[in-house]
């Protein structure tokens, strides 16, 4: 059964203000070396084993999952 | 005047829109439920504020596939006149409809207050009864107002025209202090090429009666239809 890990983040020339937030939030703990944090979304969608899956994957991202004005996107497909 | 508000499963802005265009502005209003798939004999289209789908993936992400959505493209493709607000802003967005996104505001707080805008642009069918560079004083109420857009668009929509509100200070001056979300240049509405597609983040539905604090939001509902609708 392939199964697809999707990762959606923000565009790196766009503020992540989640991001920013938990990067001090983690410099106030003490992680000093704490450079950077970028939120993003992880989704694990299950397929059906017929088609190719990167093309389904790619196609929902093009169209649903990731919104190409402000987000990139990246996955894997995995049998398991 | 016949305008259609329509409802998303979450929407939750649809009656105080319903409200201002019935009761206040006297045009006839219906409500259209999102699965319906068509708009028949509307002068304008109200996307209202809410949550629509419980914002669930992005703001208005899941909402733009809605059946309706079909039927408001085609009325947006004739020159009909649509209005969103808040997170009708966001579905356009979504929907390609209008440029750019909204995001998390700045200090990822939900900010409810009035805030005061700048008439940009005063030659749309929305702000006609509006002097260029009049301050309003609307009301906002969202977590994910920041707008943004990449560089060669946010030209493109300066050189158009297309910012049709800008966040400002009371006098009307431009800073960052009176920015409440972070939105790029301070945008908080835009019209498409055509200038009959607004989305805005500030809400004139709940600006339309003394009442509630300020009138200014009357007339960006008072829309002018093209001629030939008359």
């Amino acid at each position: 059964m392939p199964k697809a890990r999707v990762y959606i983040t923000l565009k790196p020339t766009l503020l992540d203000a989640q991001g920013r937030t938990i990067q001090n939030a983690l410099h106030q703990l003490g992680f000093e070396t704490v450079q950077s944090v970028r939120v993003g979304k992880y989704l694990e969608i299950e397929l059906a084993p017929d088609g190719d899956p990167n093309a389904q994957i790619e196609a929902m991202c093009q169209q649903l999952l990731a919104n190409p004005v402000i987000e990139q996107y990246r996955y894997e497909v995995v049998d398991e | 005047m016949r305008a259609a508000v329509v409802v998303f499963p979450g929407s939750n802005c649809d009656r105080d829109a319903y409200h201002a265009l019935r009761d206040v502005l006297g045009y006839t209003v219906d409500y259209v439920w999102h699965a319906e798939p068509r708009l028949n004999g509307y002068d304008l289209v109200v996307l209202p504020g809410g949550f629509s789908y419980g914002d669930y993936l992005r703001p208005g992400a899941i909402a733009r596939f809605a059946p309706i959505m079909e039927a408001v493209r085609d009325f947006a493709v004739r020159g009909g006149r649509v209005i969103g607000i808040c997170n009708g802003f966001q579905i356009l967005c979504e929907a390609g409809l209008l440029p750019g996104a909204l995001t998390r505001n700045i200090g990822l707080k939900f900010i409810c207050k009035h805030v005061y805008v700048r008439v940009e642009n005063n030659a749309t069918p929305f702000t006609r009864l509006f002097r260029k560079g009049e301050v309003l004083r609307l009301p906002i109420a969202h977590g994910d107002g920041r707008y943004v857009c990449d560089e060669a668009t946010l030209r493109e929509l300066e050189a158009r025209g297309q910012i049709v509100f800008r966040y400002c200070a009371p006098d009307g001056s431009l800073s960052e202090a009176w920015n409440p979300n972070g939105s790029m240049q301070a945008i908080a509405g835009v019209a498409n090429e055509t200038f009959n597609v607004l989305g805005l983040m500030p809400h004139p539905e709940r600006a339309c009666e003394a009442i509630l604090g300020s009138t200014d939001g009357r007339r960006i509902l008072q829309v002018e239809l093209s001629v030939h609708e008359g």
